[in-house]
């Protein structure tokens, strides 16, 4: 290949995506050796999803474990997604004034900032901080675990760390994503009506009305569950590197950015099939 | 199948009475082209103390992963209590599991839960026991470990030997049969070191417990050793008790106890 399979090397956050699933520099330009580890690392990724739905499956069940995670996830989650949505509400709401204004439909604003929000902006932005925040944290715990030997201490005392360590973060990611999007959509519809109040006095309630006229239910309830979507993603490839570190500190420290590189990425992904999905069965 | 007699009290196999609580039989683990285990056979008789002694990289703790399950060996078989266990899937590996202690080098505690609910951790999993019953027997554990005034401590608040002391009882909380000690006294200071040999040993004399340790302590395994096994390249080289040992000719096993290096040195060359 002239061109070299380098270029095709992708930076996010500082690390290289291919280091993220395993391969390095030699790999990288050797087109078989790089389909072959991308290949392996699917495979593997298959595997351990495999082993996940095995061990969650069977009894007994983690409740307490799942309950902590839960709360470790979602509740310590949302300060920062209900910042990150109060801002998005105010960009939108500066953003799209101006621009609506040219066009003489400055009525429209309310509209547009929650059809933007609850359809895309609020999801999207929830995936991406979780993947920050809960995909570095899940990375860099368990991959300072398996390091440590403490997962193959849980493994000796007949504990499968699949089910009491992955298994839990990827059901309490899943079930407390809808959940953090339903606070950043709020926090956003309401930073935007502050953000358009302050620009020209408008009362919350006209604000609602005007912004909540058009909404039905097919526009809400695909986008906020779409994110469980997001939730699985997160928690599956963060328990998945976490638990595949090695190299002490240095491989603690891949695993937590490659968590949080490789979950943001599938999370962009992802949206793109399921934004399309939602279009086709909730036209 | 072996015939293991069930015991009355704990539900665990004795072991047949005839036969060795754990008998390796030609086990080979390669790691790519590096070949760790060349053939290991080794017989543990139940209640007996065996020590692996051995250079670093010999495999030794590669032998007590493979004892447990924790890697698959290439080839070779490992009864324990008359069970083959070589070809077990994780559900009989858990069995077995619960019946083996495994003490790791570096403790390998959970650095999220108390000292107390490390110790209280195999317990919740595995007996029917209330939440004060399994605190009560981990203070316990810990007591008869000399750690009954810090259950209340993170595992970073307590220094390595307090972390072996812990670790060693979490592993003794499911009353195992077998134990498996990697480098019990590695990184210890020789008091420390002296008292978790003095808790093996007090383990030998009161629980009749089957162990295996490995290790680099040449002095301490003297104490607590009732055959000792020596492994180079993967290999046994030689077994006996500490005295046969002591007496022994080959130039290694000197090496070895007196603690020299085996090649002269690099001031010797240049004389």
């Amino acid at each position: 290949m002239a061109l070299g399979w380098q270029h095709l090397s992708i930076g996010m956050a500082g690390v290289n995506i291919w280091e993220g699933v395993g391969l390095h520099a030699a790999a990288k330009t050797e087109p078989r050796r790089l389909l072959g580890g991308l290949f392996e690392w699917f495979g593997e990724l298959g595997i351990f999803f495999a082993r996940v739905v095995a061990a969650a499956l069977t009894p007994p069940y983690e409740w307490r474990e799942l309950m902590r995670q839960m709360d470790a996830i979602g509740s310590l989650s949302v300060p920062l997604v209900a910042l990150a949505g109060a801002a998005t509400g105010v960009v939108l709401s500066l953003e799209t004034s101006s621009s609506l204004a040219q066009f003489g439909a400055k009525s429209l604003l309310p509209a547009v900032i929650v059809f933007s929000i609850i359809k895309e902006s609020g999801p999207i932005i929830t995936g991406l901080v979780v993947s920050g925040r809960v995909g570095a944290g899940i990375g860099a715990e368990l991959g300072s675990m398996k390091v440590t030997e403490q997962i193959d201490a849980m493994e000796a005392s007949a504990v499968d760390p699949h089910k009491y360590l992955a298994a839990t973060r990827i059901l309490a990611c899943i079930l407390m994503m809808p959940l953090l999007t339903l606070a950043a959509d709020f926090c956003g519809i309401m930073m935007g009506w502050v953000a358009v109040t302050l620009m020209k006095a408008t009362s919350l309630r006209l604000f609602i009305d005007t912004g909540f006229k058009d909404v039905a239910f097919s526009d809400f309830i695909p986008p906020v569950l779409k994110t469980t979507v997001f939730g699985f993603i997160i928690g599956l490839i963060s328990c998945f590197q976490g638990m595949r570190t090695r190299g002490g500190t240095a491989g603690v420290g891949r695993a937590a950015t490659s968590s949080v590189v490789l979950s943001s990425l599938f999370v962009i992904l992802a949206d793109v099939v399921l934004v399309r999905l939602i279009l086709i069965y909730f036209p | 199948m072996g015939s293991a007699n069930i015991d009355a009290v704990t539900g665990h196999r004795n072991g047949d009475a005839k036969g060795p609580a754990i008998a390796i039989r030609d086990l080979r683990k390669s790691f790519g082209e590096q070949k760790v285990l060349n053939g290991i056979t080794l017989d543990v008789q139940p209640a007996e103390t065996v020590v692996v002694l051995g250079r670093s990289g010999t495999g030794k703790s590669v032998l007590l992963k493979l004892l447990i399950g924790l890697q698959k060996a290439d080839c070779g078989s490992i009864q324990i209590h008359g069970e083959n266990v070589t070809g077990f899937d994780t559900k009989r590996w858990n069995e077995i599991r619960k019946k083996i202690g495994f003490l790791f080098q570096q403790a390998a505690l959970y650095d999220s839960l108390t000292v107390q609910d490390n110790v209280a951790f195999p317990l919740a999993r595995h007996t029917e026991l209330s939440l004060e019953d399994r605190r009560k027997k981990a203070r316990e554990l810990l007591k008869s470990v000399g750690m009954e005034k810090d259950v209340e401590k993170m595992p970073s608040e307590i220094s390595g030997g307090m972390q072996k002391r812990v670790g060693l009882a979490r592993a003794l909380a499911l009353d195992p049969d077998i134990l498996l000690f990697d480098e019990p006294t590695a990184g210890l200071d020789p008091i420390t070191a002296a008292e978790i040999g003095q808790l093996i040993l007090e383990l030998q004399k009161d629980r009749k417990i089957t162990s295996v340790v490995v290790t680099h302590d040449v002095q301490g395994a003297k104490s607590f050793a009732d055959r000792m096994v020596l492994m180079r390249d993967g290999k046994v080289v030689q077994e006996g008790r500490f005295e046969d040992f002591e007496k022994s000719n080959d130039e290694f096993v000197q090496h070895f106890f007196k603690g020299e290096a085996e090649e002269p040195s690099r001031s010797e060359l240049r004389r």
